[in-house]
C-alpha cells in the first residue's frame, strides 16, 4: 500500500534565496557566530551539539587552512528530510555552507553525500555551477574583498557509519571510514588534519534562514533548551508519512495526532539508534533535554510485534557497525543472539540481565556513538515490552 | 612514544594513529603542566599525556590490548576504559590526551563490568585452547582472563574454527580463529614498517585481518620480519616453527648436526627464562646447546666477520672501479645485504636498485657454505650428512635458508633457521634451567670470535665493524687512534637514520689478504667515505626515497639497512614482548660483550686469517669464494597475480 506523502507547509519555502549570505557578508565574522549561538541552534544531525558554539571552536583555531563540511549521508533508519532538503532548497544549504565558511575563516566546503543520493549529484553541480557564475561562490564572493569560497561535491560508499563526522573526515581522506578517537574533534583536528566544522544538512539551513529572520525569531520557539523548528521525517504505522515541520517541544502524542498516528503502540524517535518511546510516555517531549531525535520518527502500530522491531533494528547495526571496538563489534552479535533466543522462548531471566548488562557497557565503552546508541532500541524495548518480548512459547530444536 | 615514529610519514589512517594533544603555540602553554587525579592519587603531566601514561607514573595498572608502545594509538579494543568524571560515558585511557585537570577513577563497578564484558564478548569468538598454543603463560589475552576472574563463558566459546591456518609463508604463520582484533599487527606492518601486507577488510563481525585479496601470506609482499608476531598480544600469529625437524636431525645417528648461534639470541633468551632484558647468557647457552644433543656449536660470529670481510673487499673494489677505472656502471651507495627481510623489502619495492644490494650472503649464508665445504673437508665429513641449524633472533631468517639459490655447496646452506623463542622451547624440553648452566667456549676451528661480529645483533653493528676494518686496512692506522676504545659511536644509537663521513687522509700498505686485488690504496687519498645506517624497513623507505630524489643518502658510499626496529635484537623471532626499553636493554648487552672482547676487529681474527691461508687461498672476492660466499637476487616488484 502506498502512504500519502503528506507535509505541511516548510519555513524553507518562504525564505529568498542568497537573503541569508547578503545579511551574513555585512556583518563581521564574530556577530555571525554570535547569532548564531543566541539562536540557540543545535545540530539537527541528531547530537544535538550548539552549532554556535562549534563555530566558536572552529573560528579560534589557528590555521591557514580551514574546512567546511556538510553532512548529507542521511543514513539514520526513516531519515530523509535532508533529501527533500537537498532536492527542493540546496541553496539553502549551500548559503549556509557559504556563511559557515566566511564565520570560520574556510576556503573550502565539501558536501559528503550519500551514495544513494548520486542520482542528485549532477542537478546539484549545476546548482553550484550557477552559483559560481553569479558570484555567489569562488573568488571574492559576492563583491566581499578577500573572500574566497567554494564547495566540492563528494561521494559516500554507502556505509552508514560514514555519517558520523570523523569517520566521514576519514573517507573524504580516503581511508576505511571509521571513526577516530576524540579528542582531538575535528574543529581542531579534522579534514586533513585543519580545523573543520562537520554539519548537517538542515543545520546549514537553518542558519540560513536564522541570518534572514533573526536571531529571536528562531530562540522565541520551542523549547528552553531545544530552541527552532525542525523537520522530521515521518514513517511508519500513521496515516501521513513525509517530511513535517514541527517546533521542537512538540509531545509525541502532538505528533502523533498531526500525522494520523493515533492508536500507536510505540513510536521510534531518532531512528535505529534513538529511543523506542512507549504509549504510556506519549507526552514527552522531543527535545534535546527530553528525547532527542535527528528527525527520524517511525510509528508502531498496535499490531506490531516489538521484538521483530528491535531484531530489525540490531540486523541493521550488525550489518553498520564497522567493527573496530570490541564492544559493539561483538556486542551487537550478542544481542542480536538473546533476540533471537527470546524469539524460540529460551532466553533465560538471567541472561536477559546479563544481556541488559552488556547494552549499558556498550553505550558506556564504544568508541562512536553507533555502538553508544545501537542497544538503545533493544534496551527500550525490553524495559517497556517485557511482557510481550517475554514467554515465547519455546521452539524446539 | 616510539622513536620510530614520525609524522609526516606515517600512512596508517587518523583513525589509528596517535592523536597527541598540540598545545597552542604560545610560548606559555609548550611545556606547561597539568594536573590529573587518578583514584585519589594527584600528579602534574605535561599537557597531552595519555591518561595511561599518566597512571604509570602513579603506579596504577590500567589493562590494555590494542595498545602497544611502539604504534600509533587505535583505541579499539576499549579494555583499558576508565571513569572520566564529568562525563556521560567511559574513556579509552590509551586514546585520551589530558588537556584540562582531570579526576580519573579506574576500577569502578561499571569500569569493571565494561572490562569484564569485553574480555568476555573477545573470547566467545575465541577458537582455541591454551595448553595447545604458543602464547601459554605470554599471552595478553589469557593473563587478563586471569586479571579479571574470568571462571566462565559468559557469552559462550567457539566450539569450531572458522578459518583455516594459513601456513603458506616460511616465515610467519595465521591462525585467525585466535584473533582478537586488536589490528596491532595491522598497524605494525603499515605503520612501523610500512610494509603494508596486512589490512582490516569487511567490517562489524565480518571483519578480520586480511593480505591483498586474500591471498595466502606466502604469496604476497611480506618480507617476513616477524614485527606483527612480536606485536600480536595472542597465537594468532607464530613463526614457522621447525623444531621437529631439528630434533629429529639430533636424534638420527648419521647425521652430525651443528648450530651456529647469532648475536642477538643471547641477549634476548634470558627474557624466557624469566630473566630481566639484557642478561646475555652467551656461554651457558652452549653448554645447553650440547646438552640438547647438538654435535658442535659454532659462532656466527665467525661468519659476520667473514661477511666484513667479504663485503668490505666488495665496497673498496666498486671505490676503485669508480675512482680509478672511471667505470660509470658502479653504483653507490653499496648496501648491506645481511637481513634478508631487508632483502626481500628492497627486491619487492625498489627492484630497479638491486645491483646496489652487496653481493655478500648473510652471515648465516656464508656459515653454511663453509660448513658444508671447508668444515667438511677439514673433519672428513660427507656434507650430505652434516645438518646446519642456525639459531637467529629472526624469522626472515627462515625464508633465506630456503631461498633456492641458497645451496652453493651443493646441498642447502643451511638446514633449519631457529628463533630464539624456539631454541627456548627446545631447551625447556631437555629439562635445562638455562640461567643455571655452567659457561662453556664456542667449538673449533671458528670458536674465537671477535667483539665486531658481536654487535651485528644492533643496528649500526654492521657499519661500525665494517668501518673498523676498513680504517686499518686502508689507513694503516688502530682504529682507536680515531675513535676512543674503537667505538665508532656516531653510528650507534636508535635514531632511524644516522650518518658519518670518514676523510681518508692518509693510507697505508695494503695487508696481505687484499694484495691480490690491489697495488697501493693512493687513489683513496683525499675522498670522503660517507656513510648511513637506517634500521626499520620504514626508515629504508626514507632512504631509498632521499637516494631517489638525489638527497644526502645519494650521495653515501655504504649503507646499512636492517629490517627490524633496533636490528636484529629487536628481530621478529626474539622473545616476546618487545618495546623500546627491553631493544636497549639487549644493545646494551650486546655492546657491552663487544667490549669485553681482547680482539674486536674482524680482519684480526685468527679463524678467519686461517679460513683465507687455508681455503680461500685466492683471497676476498675471489673466484671461489665468489661461488660460496656470494649470491645474486630476484627483482621481484610489488604486483602479485
Ligand atoms: C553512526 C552515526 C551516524 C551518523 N549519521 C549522520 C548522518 O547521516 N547525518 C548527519 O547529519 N549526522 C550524522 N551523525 C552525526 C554526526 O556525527 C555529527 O554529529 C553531525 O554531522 C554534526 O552535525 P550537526 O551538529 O549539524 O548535527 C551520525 C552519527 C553517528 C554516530
Ligand atoms: S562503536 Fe561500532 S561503529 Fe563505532 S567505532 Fe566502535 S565498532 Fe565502529
Ligand atoms: S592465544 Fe592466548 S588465550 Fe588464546 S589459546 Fe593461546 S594462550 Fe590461550
Ligand atoms: S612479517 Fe613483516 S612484512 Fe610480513 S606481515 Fe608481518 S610485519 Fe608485515
Ligand atoms: S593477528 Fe594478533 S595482532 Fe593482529 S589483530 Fe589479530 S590479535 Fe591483533
Ligand atoms: S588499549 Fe586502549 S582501547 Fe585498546
Amino acid at each position: 500500500m502506498i502512504m500519502p506523502t503528506e507535509t505541511n507547509q516548510l519555513t524553507f519555502s518562504k525564505v529568498p534565496i542568497n537573503e541569508g549570505m547578503k545579511s551574513a557578508l555585512q556583518k563581521d565574522r564574530g556577530e555571525i557566530i554570535a547569532m548564531v549561538s543566541q539562536s540557540g541552534l543545535k545540530g539537527r544531525g541528531g547530537a544535538g551539539f550548539p552549532t554556535g558554539i562549534k563555530w566558536n571552536l572552529a573560528a579560534a583555531a589557528q590555521d591557514d587552512q580551514k574546512f567546511v563540511v556538510c553532512n548529507a549521508d542521511e543514513g539514520e533508519p526513516g531519515t530523509y528530510k535532508d533529501r527533500v532538503i537537498l532536492t527542493d532548497y540546496a541553496n539553502l544549504v549551500f548559503e549556509g555552507m557559504t556563511i559557515g565558511g566566511y564565520a570560520i575563516g574556510a576556503r573550502k566546503g565539501i558536501l559528503y553525500l550519500r551514495a544513494e543520493y548520486t542520482y542528485l549529484r549532477s542537478f546539484l553541480e549545476d546548482l553550484l555551477e550557477r552559483r559560481r557564475r553569479t558570484g555567489f561562490l569562488g573568488q571574492n564572493v559576492m563583491g566581499k574583498r578577500g573572500f574566497d569560497f567554494d564547495i566540492e561535491i563528494r561521494m559516500g560508499a554507502g556505509a552508514y557509519v560514514c555519517g558520523e563526522e570523523t569517520a566521514l573526515i576519514e573517507s573524504l581522506e580516503g581511508q576505511r571510514g571509521e571513526p577516530r578517537n576524540r579528542p582531538p574533534f575535528p574543529v581542531n583536528t579534522g579534514f586533513m588534519g585543519h580545523p573543520t566544522i562537520v554539519n548537517n544538512v538542515e543545520t546549514f539551513a537553518w542558519v540560513t534562514c536564522i541570518l534572514v529572520k533573526g536571531a529571536d525569531w528562531f530562540r522565541k520557539i520551542g523549547t528552553e533548551k531545544s530552541t527552532g523548528l525542525k523537520l522530521f521525517s515521518v514513517s511508519g504505522d500513521c496515516s501521513f508519512s513525509g517530511v513535517f515541520e514541527f517546533p521542537m517541544g512538540i509531545t509525541v502524542a502532538e505528533l502523533l495526532e498531526r500525522v494520523g498516528g493515533i492508536g500507536a503502540k510505540a513510536v521510534q524517535v531518532g531512528g535505529a539508534s534513538g529511543h523506542c518511546v512507549p504509549a504510556s510516555e506519549f507526552d514527552r517531549t522531543i527535545a534535546f533535554e527530553d528525547v532527542p531525535t535527528g528527525g527520524s520518527i517511525i510509528v508502531f502500530g498496535p499490531d506490531r510485534d516489538m521484538l521483530a522491531v528491535a531484531k530489525n533494528f540490531m540486523e541493521f547495526f550488525i550489518d553498520e557497525s564497522c567493527g573496530q571496538c570490541t564492544p559493539c563489534r561483538e556486542g551487537n552479535e550478542r544481542l542480536l543472539e538473546g533476540i533471537l533466543m527470546l524469539e524460540q522462548g529460551r532466553c533465560s531471566m538471567r541472561y536477559l540481565r546479563e544481556l541488559c548488562a552488556l547494552g549499558e557497557t556498550m553505550q558506556a565503552a564504544s568508541k562512536c556513538g553507533l555502538g553508544q546508541s545501537s542497544p538503545n532500541a533493544f534496551l527500550s524495548i525490553v524495559a517497556h515490552f517485557k511482557d510481550e518480548i517475554l514467554g515465547r512459547a519455546p521452539v524446539a530444536d | 612514544m616510539a622513536e620510530f615514529y614520525d609524522k609526516e610519514s606515517v600512512r596508517a589512517p587518523m583513525s589509528q594513529r596517535l592523536q597527541r594533544f598540540e598545545p597552542p603555540s604560545d610560548t606559555q602553554a609548550i611545556g606547561a603542566l597539568v594536573s590529573v587525579t587518578i583514584d585519589g592519587k594527584e600528579l602534574k603531566v605535561p599537557l597531552g599525556t595519555t591518561i595511561l601514561e599518566a597512571s604509570k607514573k602513579v603506579g596504577v595498572r590500567i589493562p590494555t590490548l590494542c595498545y602497544h608502545e611502539d604504534l600509533c594509538v587505535a583505541g579499539v579494543c576499549r579494555i583499558c576504559v576508565v571513569e572520566v568524571e564529568g562525563q556521560p560515558r567511559l574513556q579509552a585511557s590509551c586514546a585520551y590526551p589530558i588537556t584540562a585537570p582531570i579526576k580519573v577513577k579506574t576500577h569502578t563497578r561499571q569500569v569493571r563490568q565494561a572490562r569484564r564484558h569485553i574480555l568476555d564478548l573477545l573470547l566467545s569468538k575465541h577458537y582455541g585452547e591454551c595448553y595447545a598454543c604458543f602464547r601459554n603463560n605470554n599471552c595478553e589475552l589469557q593473563a587478563l582472563a586471569k586479571e579479571y576472574g574470568v571462571d566462565f563463558f559468559r557469552f559462550g566459546h567457539p566450539e569450531k574454527p572458522r578459518y583455516r591456518i594459513d601456513r603458506s609463508s616460511p616465515s610467519v604463520i595465521r591462525d585467525m580463529d585466535k584473533c582478537i582484533l586488536c589490528r596491532r599487527c595491522v598497524r605494525t606492518c603499515i605503520d612501523l614498517q610500512e610494509v603494508g601486507v596486512l589490512e582490516v577488510n569487511q567490517r562489524s563481525n565480518r571483519s578480520k585481518v586480511i593480505t591483498f585479496g586474500e591471498k595466502p601470506l606466502g604469496d604476497v609482499i611480506c618480507i617476513n620480519c616477524g614485527q606483527c608476531i612480536n606485536r600480536c598480544p595472542t597465537g594468532a600469529l607464530r613463526a614457522n616453527d621447525p623444531t621437529d625437524d631439528v630434533w629429529a636431525a639430533i636424534d638420527d645417528p648419521t647425521k652430525h648436526v651443528v648450530i651456529q648461534t647469532a648475536p642477538s639470541p643471547r641477549a634476548g633468551i634470558g627474557e624466557c627464562f624469566g630473566l630481566e632484558p639484557g642478561v646475555p647468557l652467551t656461554f651457558e647457552m652452549n653448554t645447553a646447546l650440547r646438552r640438547c644433543g647438538f654435535d658442535k656449536v659454532f659462532d656466527t660470529n665467525f661468519s659476520a666477520d667473514l661477511t666484513i670481510i667479504e663485503e668490505g673487499t666488495e665496497l673498496l673494489q666498486r671505490l676503485h672501479k669508480a675512482l680509478v677505472q672511471k667505470d660509470k656502471m658502479v653504483r653507490f651507495p653499496q648496501f648491506t645485504s645481511c637481513s634478508p627481510g631487508w632483502v626481500k623489502f628492497c627486491e619487492h619495492f625498489y627492484p630497479e636498485f638491486l645491483d646496489h644490494l652487496s653481493s655478500a650472503k648473510s652471515p648465516q649464508q656464508m656459515f653454511g657454505a663453509v660448513i658444508k665445504t671447508y668444515y667438511a673437508k677439514l673433519n672428513d665429513l660427507d656434507p650430505k650428512n652434516i645438518v646446519t641449524v642456525a639459531l637467529m633472533p629472526c624469522s626472515a631468517k627462515k625464508f633465506e635458508c630456503n631461498r633456492p639459490e641458497m645451496c652453493d655447496s651443493g646441498y642447502k646452506d643451511i638446514d633449519y633457521g631457529l628463533t630464539t623463542r624456539e631454541l627456548a622451547q627446545m631447551i625447556s624440553e631437555a629439562g635445562i634451567y638455562l640461567p643455571a648452566m655452567p659457561k662453556s667456549d664456542f667449538d673449533d676451528p671458528f670458536g674465537t670470535a671477535t667483539g665486531s661480529g658481536v654487535i651485528f645483533g644492533a643496528t649500526g653493528g654492521v657499519m661500525e665493524a665494517a668501518l673498523r676494518t676498513v680504517i686499518e686496512l686502508v689507513c694503516g692506522i688502530q682504529v682507536e687512534d680515531l675513535f676512543a676504545h674503537a667505538d665508532i659511536t656516531p653510528v650507534r644509537g636508535f635514531d632511524g637514520i644516522r650518518f658519518m663521513e670518514l676523510p681518508i687522509k692518509k693510507v697505508g700498505p695494503v695487508p696481505e689478504l687484499l694484495k691480490g686485488l690491489f697495488e697501493d690504496w693512493d687513489w683513496l687519498v683525499g675522498a670522503t667515505l660517507k656513510v648511513a645506517v637506517a634500521h626499520g624497513t620504514a626508515n629504508a623507505k626514507r632512504v631509498m626515497e632521499d637516494i631517489k630524489a638525489g638527497g644526502p643518502c645519494s650521495e653515501c658510499h655504504f649503507i646499512e639497512f636492517m629490517a627490524c626496529p633496533g636490528g636484529c635484537l629487536g628481530g621478529g623471532g626474539q622473545p616476546i614482548p618487545t618495546s623500546p626499553e627491553i631493544r636497549a636493554a639487549r644493545a646494551r648487552a650486546i655492546y657491552a660483550e663487544d667490549a669485553a672482547y681482547e680482539v674486536r676487529k674482524s680482519h684480526e681474527n685468527p679463524a678467519i686469517v686461517r679460513l683465507y691461508t687455508e681455503f680461500l687461498t685466492e683471497g676476498p672476492c675471489s673466484h671461489l669464494s665468489h661461488h660460496l660466499l656470494h649470491t645474486a637476487y630476484t627483482p621481484r616488484g610489488k604486483y602479485i597475480v
